[in-house]
C-alpha cells in the first residue's frame, strides 16, 4: 500500500449562484479502504461526488485521485475511476452483455478483453442468466448489479459510489455489501455517499459526516460513537400510569432522563453495566412492572443527533441535491 | 447472491489481467454510441414510426385529402408534396436528436458516458450520426411511398444526388438546434411540447404543402424567406418536380439552392455554439 492517498479532497467549494453547497470540504482516502461520506439529503454529499470524478467543476479547491488532478488531468482521473450513479445509469434497452460491450469499449479495452471479463462480471454478479435479457425487463436489483457491474469493467483502483443501496430492499442490500467487501478484498479503494448509519457502520474504515456543505466530524465508526458520548438504559413500562413514579425514581439513579409517554418509554444516561444493574434493583424493589430493560450503546444516529441537533433520515421529500442540479441547468 | 459460503469467494473469481488502457478515438468512441443507437432501434422499431408510417400518412393525407383542394401551377400535386415532405422530415431530425439527447441526460447515462476518459463531443457525434441515419430512413421511406403514388425525378442523376445532399446539409443545421433544445428542457415531455409548437408552424408556414403564391401577401413574404422553403424549392428545382419561382417572389426562391446552403450554414454558426453551451452546462456544474 502506498503512502500516497487514493483520493484526496482539497479545500473543495462549490457554489450555485448564492447557495453554497459544498463548503471547503478536504479529507483523504488511504489506498484499498472506505470512506464513507455521511449526511442527510442535500448535505452536498453527490456534489462532492460529481467533483472528484469530473463531471462538476468545483467553484475553488481542487482533489486527487489516483495521485491524478481532478482539474489538471481529468483525463487520467477518467481512467483510473469507475462511478455508480444514485439512479442505475445502464442503457435500458441494451442487454446486460451489450452494456458492459458498450462501456467497456468506451473506457478504451479491446473487445478480446471485454467479453470474458464481462461474463466473468456477469457471473459474479449472479446474472449470467440474464446476461442477454434486455435491462428493461430487469428488477431495481438486478438494475443496481449490472449497474455496479459495468462500473467495474475496466477494473478501475478507485469506485465511487452514490447512494448504492438507495431502493434496494434488506437482502439485496447485503448482497451488495459483500460484492463491496469483496472488491475491497482486491485493493480496490471505495468512496461510497449514503444516510444509511448502519451502511457506514457496516463498510467504512472512515466516515465524514457532512452536513449543509461542511463536514462536522470524521472518524471510525468507533471514534465517532465515542464522541455521541455514553450509553444509555432504556426501559418500557407495564402500565402508563406508572410513568410519573418512574420518571422519579430514575431521576434518584441518574442524572439525566428522558420520557416518551406514548411509547411508556424512558431513557437514562449510564455508564455501563453498573449503572444498569442499580436501576434494575430500584425497579424490581419498587414493584413498577417492566416490559423490557435495556443497556443502548450508542448509535451512529446518536452521533448525528448530537453532532447536527437533528437526525439523519428525517429529511425526508424534497432533495436539496436534485434541486441544486436543476439550478445548474437554470444558472448557465 | 453472491457469496453464499459454497461459492467461490471474489479473490478466486479468475479475471484477466486488466490490459493497457488505451481511450478511443473521437471517431471510435463516436462509433460505438453510433451502433448503441442502432441498436435501440433495432429493439424498439417503433421508434422509427416517426420516419415511416407519419410520413406516409402524411403523404397520403396531403395527396388523396387536401391534394384535390390545392392548386399548383404547371405541375401534378404529388409532385409537387414529395420534396416538401421530405424536407419537413429533416427540419425534424431535430425533433429526434432532441428527444434522444433529452432521455440519455435524463437517465443519467450522459453522466456515466462522462466519466468515461473518452472526448465529450463523441457522444453529441454519435447522436448526430445516428439521426442522420434515422432521418435518412424517413427519406427512402417517402422516396418509395412518393414512387408509389406517381412522383417522379425528371432531371439528371447530378441534379437528384444534389437534391439529396442538400437534404441532408439541412438536416446537419437542424441537429444543433436539436442538441440545443435537448439540452435545454428539463423532460421529454417539455421537449415535445416545445418541438411541436415551434416546428409545425415553422414547416407549415412555407412552401412545403401550399404555393405561397395563395397567401396574403404579409404570410407569403414570411413563408418566402422561411429557410424551409429555399430547401423545398430547390427540390423541386432540382428535381422537375414543378415550376421555378414564380417573377414575384421573394429573392431566395429565385437562388434556392445557394440560399439554402447559406441558410444551412448560417443555423449551423448561430445554433452550434448556443448548444455545445447549453450541452456543458446541463451537466459540468
Amino acid at each position: 500500500m502506498t503512502l500516497t492517498p487514493a483520493v484526496e479532497a482539497i479545500d473543495l467549494v462549490k457554489r450555485f449562484g448564492d447557495n453554497t453547497a459544498v463548503d471547503h470540504v478536504s479529507f483523504a482516502v488511504p489506498a484499498g479502504t472506505v470512506l464513507g461520506l455521511l449526511g442527510p439529503n442535500g448535505a452536498g454529499k453527490t456534489t462532492t461526488v460529481r467533483m472528484l470524478t469530473t463531471l462538476s467543476r468545483p467553484t475553488s479547491g481542487t482533489g486527487r485521485v489516483a495521485g491524478y488532478d481532478i482539474l489538471d488531468e481529468p483525463e487520467a482521473v477518467r481512467r483510473s475511476m469507475g462511478l455508480v450513479g444514485q439512479a442505475a445509469t445502464v442503457d435500458e434497452l441494451l442487454t446486460a452483455r451489450e452494456n458492459l460491450w458498450m462501456i467497456g469499449r468506451l473506457a478504451g479495452l479491446p473487445t478480446s478483453y471485454v467479453r470474458p471479463a464481462g461474463d466473468d462480471l456477469l457471473e459474479r454478479f449472479s446474472l449470467t442468466d440474464a446476461a442477454d435479457k434486455v435491462v428493461k425487463q430487469f428488477s431495481g436489483g438486478m438494475r443496481r448489479r449490472l449497474d455496479l457491474a459495468v462500473s467495474l469493467i475496466a477494473a478501475p483502483p478507485v469506485l465511487f459510489l452514490d447512494e448504492p443501496t438507495t431502493g434496494l430492499d434488506p437482502r439485496s442490500r447485503n448482497d451488495l455489501w459483500d460484492v463491496l467487501r469483496g472488491l475491497v478484498g482486491e485493493g480496490t479503494t471505495l468512496v461510497l455517499t449514503t444516510q444509511y448509519l448502519e451502511e457506514a457502520d457496516q463498510l467504512c474504515d472512515d466516515i465524514v459526516v457532512i452536513d449543509r456543505g461542511t463536514v462536522i466530524a470524521s472518524g471510525t465508526p468507533t471514534q465517532l460513537k465515542d464522541q455521541a458520548g455514553a450509553a444509555s438504559v432504556v426501559l418500557t413500562l407495564t402500565h402508563t400510569a406508572d410513568l410519573e413514579r418512574a420518571e422519579s425514581l430514575l431521576r434518584s439513579c441518574a442524572p439525566e432522563v428522558y420520557v416518551e409517554p406514548a411509547a411508556r418509554r424512558l431513557t437514562a444516561q449510564a455508564h455501563g453495566l453498573d449503572d444498569m444493574t442499580r436501576i434494575a434493583h430500584a425497579f424490581a424493589d419498587s414493584g413498577i412492572t417492566v416490559d423490557d430493560l435495556g443497556l443502548q450503546r450508542p448509535s451512529l444516529d446518536d452521533v448525528f443527533l448530537a453532532l447536527t441537533g437533528h437526525r439523519a433520515e428525517e429529511t425526508g421529500g424534497d432533495d436539496l441535491d436534485d434541486e441544486l442540479d436543476s439550478l445548474e441547468g437554470a444558472t448557465r | 447472491m453472491t457469496t453464499t459460503p459454497t461459492r467461490p469467494a471474489a479473490a478466486e473469481v479468475a479475471r484477466p489481467e486488466r490490459p493497457e488502457v488505451s481511450p478511443p478515438s473521437l471517431l471510435g468512441a463516436s462509433l460505438i454510441v453510433v451502433r448503441r443507437n442502432l441498436i435501440h432501434i433495432k429493439r424498439m422499431p417503433e421508434l422509427l414510426l416517426d420516419v415511416t408510417i407519419q410520413p406516409i400518412m402524411f403523404v397520403c393525407l396531403f395527396a388523396f385529402v387536401f391534394g384535390g383542394s390545392i392548386a399548383v401551377s404547371g405541375s401534378d400535386y404529388r409532385e409537387f408534396l414529395v420534396p416538401g415532405i421530405m424536407a419537413q422530415t429533416m427540419a425534424f431530425a431535430s425533433f429526434i436528436v432532441a428527444i434522444g439527447l433529452n432521455t440519455d441526460l435524463d437517465k443519467g447515462l450522459v453522466d456515466r458516458f462522462k466519466s468515461l476518459p473518452i472526448s465529450r463531443a463523441s457522444i453529441l457525434v454519435g447522436r448526430s450520426v445516428s439521426s442522420l441515419l434515422h432521418s435518412s430512413i424517413g427519406i427512402t421511406v417517402m422516396a418509395l411511398t412518393g414512387l408509389a403514388i406517381g412522383w417522379r425525378v425528371h432531371n439528371g442523376v447530378l441534379d437528384t444526388v444534389l437534391g439529396f445532399a442538400l437534404l441532408l446539409l439541412f438536416g446537419f443545421a437542424m441537429i444543433w438546434l436539436g442538441i440545443l433544445v435537448g439540452s435545454m428542457m428539463r423532460s421529454v415531455e417539455a421537449v415535445n411540447g416545445f418541438m411541436f409548437t415551434v416546428m409545425f408552424p415553422i414547416t407549415f408556414v412555407a412552401n412545403t404543402f401550399a404555393p405561397t403564391s395563395n397567401m396574403p401577401d404579409w404570410l407569403a413574404t414570411i413563408a418566402e424567406w422561411n429557410p424551409l422553403s429555399s430547401l423545398v424549392q430547390a427540390l423541386r428545382d432540382l428535381w422537375g418536380n414543378g415550376e421555378p419561382a414564380t417573377a414575384d417572389s421573394a429573392w431566395p426562391l429565385h437562388h434556392p439552392e445557394l440560399v439554402t446552403v447559406v441558410w444551412a450554414v448560417a443555423l449551423t454558426a448561430i445554433f452550434m455554439p448556443l448548444a455545445l453551451r447549453a450541452f456543458a452546462a446541463r451537466s459540468r456544474d
